[in-house]
């Protein structure tokens, strides 16, 4: 793994490094972003773009739009910023060297009103064309704005119960800009939207393309997802997915919120995955505050994100079957494994699903007791036999390898351009794993393989997560191997962390794909800046490559195959 | 499900002992709350991360088939109760309204979890709806972030019970005009629900005469 | 394509069926509505039915099951009701959503406040149900409860518990959480011996 190329020497006049103690990374201008990462894509090996963020340093006008790029081979992040003002906040798109930034440039410019120069379709993407305002912008309140951080001061002592509609005009979590005009107001629809489908010339025997609306409300779409599919015949031409209709203002939120009191709304980011979501948060701050879990604590991490893993994959597997059709009984079978898993964290945590389990510094408590002998059935016994059942049950399914096999095939090249992660990617032939590209906590202790497939279809995706929960057993039979006694927590429980302030990026490599939190501290107990690099999110932006060509009726299994949850995807 | 069934067999008439188990005398009425509410099939729409405590209510452990519910619809033609499952942001409050609206009668709503009975912990941010009830009329809520799967159970009994207490004059869907449907909200600077525009004129034209007395 | 690969994956639903009925056999009637039964089925070596029929049978919930807060209150010998609450609002700085709303009390003779509270509520429809405030309660006094079964047909009358709803005694807290109760009971019971201990070396 060779070190990062010293970009200020290589670019004297366009790079100085980010000096702000606190800060890493290269301050590039904004002329000559293209160029650098030109460069650093096709010369230094750096070719993949994983996430895109802006933070808006109000009350100073000065945006910031921040770059983490990755060699697809491995190592660390090379972090780019590029300063702007707020007002006609502007920045060249890198969407046309990395494809994978369009969603991610596309939600910049929505929540923070950053345009990006030459991006192919830069339309509002969580929420609708004609919204008022940049929310996620420092100077923009919402309507039940209350203060500018919490703890809020009229809880205590003075804590008379005021539910925020009171508070509202309208009774409601509504507000409309000083000149709006109901009457002459027009609906600014979904024009925008269809007119990016490329229409048929008109020449020759008239045929046109027909447009079809799947979802929000669709069986098909896991949740509220939209696809907005054009079709010749029965054949996909083109597809464009509109999502937000989940969109929860995470980020708004958490930025109001303290550091720990983020660590329950991450659960509710990709709800099937709260262990692994805790833990790409908590080692974010960790790096922030300069902490370690203590060994116990890192191995009940480790065991808990890796039965998450077994859980979700096994999950999605029985979904991607009931997209193709196989209804029910798969799914079934699956989630009854999950119940097991889920009774564990139920004890452990408190909860099912809504874990909140990982605290800054190690775990909230010790596993009660009785709870390590079910895992080791669980783990020993019971799920490599569920696991190969499974197998047994659908892999060798003629119907199954018909619908799969050859279809929303997705190259690595692809699969690279397009930032995809995860199961996405691996199967696609590109061996990387965060646990093994990047590692954090203790994962570079164990023997595991990074499992690879490497054609890149719906069939080989399906195979790889089961490749990939037999790793995760593996892995668990070393943490049951090791475990070692000693305390869960360092230092006392506090719920007010002091972080110093800088930048820190903490990314783990959950079951949907590469999970990172970017966030920023100003020293205060609130976060300046708070984004999640959702897998979920970014692995749609191959969706269209995946499914041009393909039949209507595969595109959900092409959907299912991605495994998208809405919570992680819409935020 | 035992309660309903006893509610079913308490007629005015003494049945003889012997005639206990073979004879059941019943109005009208709770025979015909009896079958609604033990056949309440609800609408296969998930929202959120209840959604997913939805489906394990479904599966097999809880099994909620047990209560003549299994029978999930993906159209709402077909489907008596929607269970609201998860945070109701404002982008997709109309295309619950208008599903909602598209439900034949008689229509039940659930509204499961903190989200959409009131907003829950993300009733703070701008782009979600504080309770589905703003549109929807809610029947039955459930507390919990998420309810667990029991405690959704607990929920649909509820609604059980409440179905076979209504009385068949009194339904609103048996009443001789034909029911209105809700106003679809549309999608503006923010949410504008048709109900709220005199409302919003007024807002509009106060701001107005505010900033004529500014300047 | 000969169709192999389908009767394999059959016979693995074939097998699933055919344990319902040989796991009755084999267990007989212990099987349900006994508490046995139910922590058989959730067992990792549970075959055939594992459905729990909820409301006949319960599945227990772990100890440190959370559902919504409750504020503990210690019985006194007549039958009063000491709240362990002082107001001291860290609960309601902890809370993510912000859903406790505590107004402290005071002295009704002088006006200085106290260390009680004299309304307590939380709003169960923003309420998240991550355990921060019984976590950081200094005083053991606010609480997760295990009581899920609170649907309710109408929320703006209900779903607001004041402090009088909140209310639990703290044997009820020790039945629902034994371990936790008895823990935190024998930490006090040192802190409160250490303390005139202390005070007596001073002296």
């Amino acid at each position: 793994m060779s070190e990062h190329p010293l970009l200020d020497q290589q670019f004297p006049e366009w790079v100085q490094a980010d000096a702000r103690p606190g800060y890493g990374g290269w301050l590039v201008q904004a002329a000559h972003l293209n160029d650098v990462a030109r460069w650093l894509r096709d010369q230094a090996g750096y070719d993949y773009l994983s996430s895109v963020t802006a933070v808006d340093y109000f009350p100073e006008d000065r945006m910031e739009v921040v770059y983490h790029l990755y060699r697809s081979t491995g190592g660390s992040a090379l972090v780019l910023k590029v300063v702007t003002g707020r007002e006609q906040a502007q920045v060249p798109s890198l969407t046309p060297l990395y494809p994978g930034a369009e969603f991610q440039e596309r939600e910049v410019w929505d929540l923070l009103g950053v345009r990006f120069v030459g991006h192919p379709d830069l339309r509002r993407i969580l929420l609708w064309e004609g919204f008022a305002g940049h929310p996620l912008r420092k100077d923009w309140r919402e309507p039940f704005f209350e203060e500018e951080v919490k703890p809020f001061k009229s809880r205590w002592p003075e804590g008379h119960v005021r539910r925020a509609e009171d508070g509202n005009p309208y009774g409601d979590n509504l507000q409309y800009p000083p000149d709006f005009d109901p009457d002459s107001w027009q609906p600014q629809g979904e024009d925008a939207l269809y007119a990016k489908f490329q229409r048929r010339a008109d020449e020759g025997i008239h045929t046109d393309t027909m447009i079809v609306n799947l979802g929000p409300q669709h069986p098909s779409t896991h949740g509220v997802f939209r696809m907005v599919v054009q079709l010749e015949g029965e054949t996909i031409v083109d597809l464009k997915p509109v999502m937000g209709y989940l969109h929860r203002n995470h980020e708004k939120i958490g930025e109001r919120n303290t550091f720990l009191q983020n660590m329950p709304f991450t659960d509710r980011l990709d709800y099937t995955t709260s262990m692994a979501n805790n833990f790409g948060y908590a080692l974010a701050v960790e790096k922030l505050m300069g902490i370690q879990p203590p060994e116990r604590a890192e191995y009940l991490r480790v065991m808990m994100a890796e039965l998450t893993r077994i859980m979700t994959h096994l999950f999605s597997i029985g979904f991607l079957l009931n997209d193709l059709g196989a209804f029910f009984t798969p799914s079934l079978y699956a989630i009854q494994e999950r119940e097991l898993i889920l009774d564990i964290f139920e004890a452990v945590s408190g909860s099912r699903m809504m874990c909140n389990y990982f605290r800054f510094g190690g775990v909230v408590r010790d596993l009660p007791e009785g709870v390590l002998e079910k895992v080791k059935e669980l783990v020993l016994e019971r799920l490599p036999r569920k696991i190969d059942e499974m197998d047994a049950y659908l892999t060798k399914n003629e119907i199954v390898r018909g619908r799969c096999e050859g279809v929303g095939v997705l190259t690595d090249a692809q699969a690279i351009a397009l930032s995809a992660s995860g199961p996405v990617l691996r199967a696609s032939g590109v061996p990387y794993d965060v646990r093994r590209a990047d590692p954090y906590s203790i994962y570079e202790r164990f023997d595991f393989d990074v499992a690879v497939r490497y054609h890149g279809d719906i069939y080989d995706r399906y195979l790889l997560r089961l490749d990939e929960a037999r790793q995760s057993l593996r892995i668990l039979q070393q943490v049951l191997r090791d475990l070692p006694e000693g305390p869960v927590m360092n230092g006392k429980p506090q719920h007010l962390v002091r972080v110093p302030a800088g930048e820190a990026y903490g990314r783990v490599e959950s079951p949907k794909g590469e999970l990172g939190f970017y966030v920023v501290s100003n020293g205060k107990p609130n976060p300046l800046r708070y984004h999640v690099r959702a897998p979920s999110f970014i692995n749609l932006t191959s969706l269209a490559t995946m499914a041009r060509g393909e039949k209507i009726a595969d595109v959900v299994a092409v959907l299912g195959s991605i495994d998208i949850v809405l919570g992680e995807v819409d935020r | 499900m035992n309660d309903s069934a006893d509610a079913l067999n308490t007629p005015r008439y003494d049945i003889p002992p012997e005639l206990q188990q073979q004879v059941h005398l019943t109005t009208l009425e709770r025979i015909y709350n009896w079958s609604r509410a033990n056949s309440t099939w609800p609408m296969m729409f998930g929202l959120a991360c209840c959604a997913i405590e939805m489906i394990a209510t479904a599966a097999g452990r809880y099994d909620f088939s047990r209560f003549g519910m299994e029978v999930m619809r993906a159209s709402p033609r077909q489907s008596d109760v929607m269970i609201v499952s998860g945070t109701v942001t404002k982008k997709m409050v109309p295309q619950i309204v208008r599903l909602y609206n598209q439900m034949s009668e008689p229509k039940y709503v659930i509204a499961m979890g903190a989200c959409a009975s009131g907003g829950g912990p993300f009733k703070e941010g701008y782009s979600v709806v504080a309770g589905v009830d703003k549109f929807l009329p809610v029947d039955v809520y459930i507390p919990g972030c998420p309810p667990t799967p029991q405690a959704l159970l607990h929920g649909l009994m509820t609604l059980q019970r409440k179905i076979s207490q209504e009385k068949l004059g009194e339904m609103r869907w048996y009443a001789k005009q034909p029911s209105e449907p809700i106003p679809v909200p549309l999608l503006g600077p923010d949410l504008i629900d048709p109900r709220k525009l005199p409302l919003i004129r007024k807002q509009a034209a106060h701001t107005g005469a505010e900033e004529e007395a500014d300047e | 394509m000969n169709g192999w690969g389908i009767v394999r994956g059959m016979w693995v639903t074939f097998r699933h069926f055919a344990d319902t009925y040989l796991e009755d056999i084999r267990r007989g009637r212990r099987r349900y509505r006994t508490a046995e039964g139910i922590e058989q089925r959730r067992r990792s070596d549970v075959r055939g039915i594992v459905t729990v029929q909820y409301p006949e049978e319960k599945l227990p919930v772990p100890e440190e099951f959370r559902y919504l807060p409750f504020l503990v209150y210690d019985e006194g010998p007549n039958g009063e009701q000491n709240l362990r609450c002082t107001a001291c609002g860290i609960c309601a700085k902890a809370c993510p959503p912000q859903c406790i709303w505590i107004v402290r009390g005071s002295d009704p003779v002088t006006g200085k406040p106290i260390t009680a509270p004299a309304e307590f509520s939380i709003d169960i429809d923003i309420c998240m149900n991550c355990g921060f405030c019984a976590e950081y309660c200094p005083f053991d006094a606010i609480k997760m409860d295990h009581d899920y079964e609170i649907a309710s047909v109408n929320r703006t009358q209900q779903h607001i518990f004041n402090k009088q709803r909140l209310m639990r005694p703290a044997s009820y807290y020790a039945s629902i959480r034994p371990t936790n109760a008895a823990r935190e009971e024998a930490a006090r019971s040192a802190k409160a011996s250490k303390k005139p201990a202390a005070e007596g070396s001073t002296n």
